[in-house]
């Protein structure tokens, strides 16, 4: 059975297994686990940027296009829903409404800046989507009449998922089970789903071709498939999968805003994320993530401490201020890009058939 | 055959030239000026848009260059945007004095100064980059482009370590402050100073790849890497000063950019990138000539629209860059065929 979840797509190394199972367990359980609203916070954010970064692997990794709107597709999920509940009242409709705009908006979007750009080389794309992006953020930042501009939007979810709601009225496993928790699952197992989905996607044969034209796109031409289709609907695929996980965010978070989905701070983010965890295995975006999300929370607090400690040297504690966690995540995003370009996962991997 | 007959000497037949995208600009300038309405807005957006122009090419054509000569896309270029305004600064500071005197020799030699630091800064700085950062990644796009966003992301944590993460003021010396006045039209005097660098830079950078041993060895590498190695040059030598040359004038374009908004965050280059990415695509990638009327087309659109309806100004300079693309997909004056 798990064999067919997975699509066949096996972790493949004893400790990668163990490492996601441990993530998994933490996540399913994560409101019972753990008290206070932080760590939920955190969990949410680990099971949102799962999703955004397992999509931008599907580009990066699996099919090797570079691009940088990918928050463009994260935050036009952002905005549909959050807008249509803004401007349409809280209720499922609205939000499914602005779900389904805002899927057809960012495929449309995908399938012209494909087109425009695709057949070209891939750092062409790269550039375009960057202009694009930022413009698009600009934009979302400038026409605050409908955006609510650099302020962004908050506003009121279906009031199932509102922590006022009461699901049970005797606590289960000792937590009270209210809107919150279940909103909480609704990411989860969106979440969970969705990478099942692009687990399936790409070991369907349509994955295959995708690896074929990042490994050498004019082979993949001359063996008789249409390149720009298959590059096409890469881009498409994983701009509607952003587009969901950013739904997913605004559900969560009941707030929308330039830069919260955006930014392109947010992109590279991403862009760790995927490298360090591991391109061309959707096991390295649970992997980026999770590590990466836990990092930005907790190894600021580490930082704080060593900084302190080595507050009388000069020069270190600047190094070590809990503000330039980005500058040692970069140092190894540069590590990994020349030392292990499989990330992660492919060093885990490595190890268990050298043994 | 009578072809055989005509005399050997006889040049080449030269290559066509080809003037159709020039026109743009004056089109778009000429178009913009019944939708601005009072002909001095129009003589100061205009005058604005060749200064942003002008600062625009400065950074990209370096970028334009390293791209065209060692099929390398430096991402990380808007770091020596920040670190030559940055080093600018550093020196402009103590000679706050030289900077507020009324004399403009002084207000000139100040920032001359500070110029010739900041390109000396950002040279040495893009050479280590090119060793440390982009070296082992020659001929794999993919991994360029992340690892110059890598080398981007540590440079700008790097900027906040050194000179902290606060804005910082950029004051401009007092005499290039205000404006010149002709007739009705007020013309800003620092604008003016841009559009003169940015022309100098222009014309020195024609003059170089025309008409010197260096310059013809450039553009032959542009066209063809291989040939050139096999005619016995050293071309990595080559590639390695035109890295140097593009990060100094990343930093000139810096520093001109940072006193033009007169403040400076470490986020200064990433502002920018965007347009010269712009700038480098519309123009094709790899030409100087392409890069220069790409400028000045990004900063008429942006100046003009910018004026008449700010809030898409931004969306303007995609969609003139879309026209492009679709009219010429390589863009303007497509060099490098890769």
């Amino acid at each position: 059975m798990i064999q067919s979840a997975l699509s066949g797509d096996l972790p493949r190394s004893r400790i990668l297994s163990f490492l996601l199972l441990a993530i998994f367990v933490a996540l399913a359980f994560a409101p019972f686990l753990f008290s206070g609203s932080q760590p939920i916070n955190t969990a949410a954010k680990i099971c949102i940027f799962i999703v955004l970064v397992a999509s931008y692997d599907l580009l990066l990794g699996y099919t090797g296009i570079v691009s940088f709107a990918h928050t463009m597709f994260f935050g036009i999920g952002g905005y549909g829903v959050g807008l249509a509940l803004y401007g349409w009242g809280p209720t499922w409709t609205s939000a499914g409404l602005g779900l389904a705009i805002a899927l057809v908006v960012g495929a449309v979007l995908a399938f012209v800046i494909g087109l425009l750009s695709l057949r070209v080389r891939a750092i062409f794309y790269a550039m375009i989507t960057l202009a694009v992006a930022s413009a698009f953020a600009i934009l979302a930042g400038q026409l605050s009449e409908y955006t609510g501009g650099e302020d962004g939007r908050s506003f009121r979810v279906p009031p199932l998922l509102r922590p006022a709601t009461v699901l049970f009225d005797v606590p289960f496993l000792g937590v009270r089970v209210d809107g919150r928790i279940l909103s909480y699952y609704l990411v989860f197992f969106s979440a969970l789903l969705l990478l099942l989905a692009a687990l399936r996607i790409v070991n369907s044969p349509f994955g295959r071709v995708l690896q074929a034209i990042r490994e050498n796109d004019f082979r993949a031409e001359a063996l008789g498939y249409n390149v720009v289709y298959y590059r096409t609907v890469a881009n498409c695929l994983a701009a509607g999968m952003a587009v969901l996980a950013g739904a997913m965010s605004a559900i969560w978070v009941r707030y929308t805003g330039p830069d919260t989905t955006l930014s392109f701070a947010i992109m590279l983010d991403i862009l760790l994320m995927v490298v360090i965890g591991g391109m061309g295995t959707l096991y390295g975006a649970v992997i980026g993530a999770a590590l990466f999300i836990l990092a930005q929370n907790y190894l600021q607090k580490l930082m704080a401490i060593a900084s302190e400690a080595t507050a009388s040297l000069p020069l270190i504690p600047h190094l070590l201020h809990p503000d330039r966690w980005l500058l040692w995540l970069g140092v190894l995003f540069i590590l990994s890009v020349y030392f292990f370009p499989s990330g992660i996962v492919g060093k885990l991997r490595e190890m268990e058939r050298g043994r | 055959m009578a072809t055989t007959s005509s005399p050997a000497t006889t040049d080449l037949p030269r290559t066509p030239r080809d003037l159709l995208p020039v026109f743009i600009a004056p089109i778009i300038a000429l178009v913009a000026l019944p939708l601005v309405g009072s002909p001095t807005t129009w003589v100061t957006l205009t005058i604005a848009a060749l200064a942003m122009g002008s600062m625009i090419f400065v950074i990209a054509s370096g970028l334009t260059l390293i791209f065209g000569l060692m099929d390398v896309l430096n991402f990380g270029h808007g770091a020596f945007i920040a670190i030559g305004a940055y080093m600018a600064m550093t020196v402009l500071v103590p000679l706050s004095g030289w900077v507020q005197s009324d004399a403009l020799s002084l207000n000139l030699a100040a920032l001359l100064l500070a110029v010739i630091a900041a390109m000396i800064g950002t040279g040495a700085l893009g050479w280590a980059f090119e060793r440390v950062i982009v070296r082992p990644v020659y001929g794999q796009h993919l991994k360029q482009i992340l690892i110059t966003m890598g080398g981007l992301i540590v440079a700008e944590q790097l900027i906040h370590v050194v000179w902290g993460g606060d804005q910082k003021p950029m004051p401009l010396p007092n005499g290039l402050r205000g404006a010149i006045t002709v007739g009705d039209f007020a013309l800003e005097k620092f604008r003016l100073l841009a559009v003169a660098v940015g022309l100098t830079v222009f014309i020195v950078m024609q003059l170089v790849l025309n008409r010197t041993k260096v310059g013809l060895l450039i553009r032959a590498g542009v066209e063809n890497r291989e040939m050139v190695e096999a005619l016995g040059y050293r071309i990595r030598q080559l590639f390695v000063g035109v890295f140097i040359a593009g990060s100094a004038l990343a930093g000139l374009g810096g520093t001109l950019w940072a006193l033009y908004r007169e403040t400076l965050t470490a986020a200064i280059g990433g502002d920018i990138m965007v347009l010269v990415f712009i700038v480098i695509i519309i123009g094709g990638l790899g030409s100087v000539g392409g890069c220069f009327l790409g400028a000045i087309l990004v900063a008429l659109m942006a100046n003009y629209t910018g004026y008449l309806a700010p809030k898409i100004a931004v969306a303007s300079n995609i969609l003139l860059m879309v026209a492009i693309l679709m009219w010429r997909p390589q863009g303007l004056y497509p060099v490098a065929r890769r």
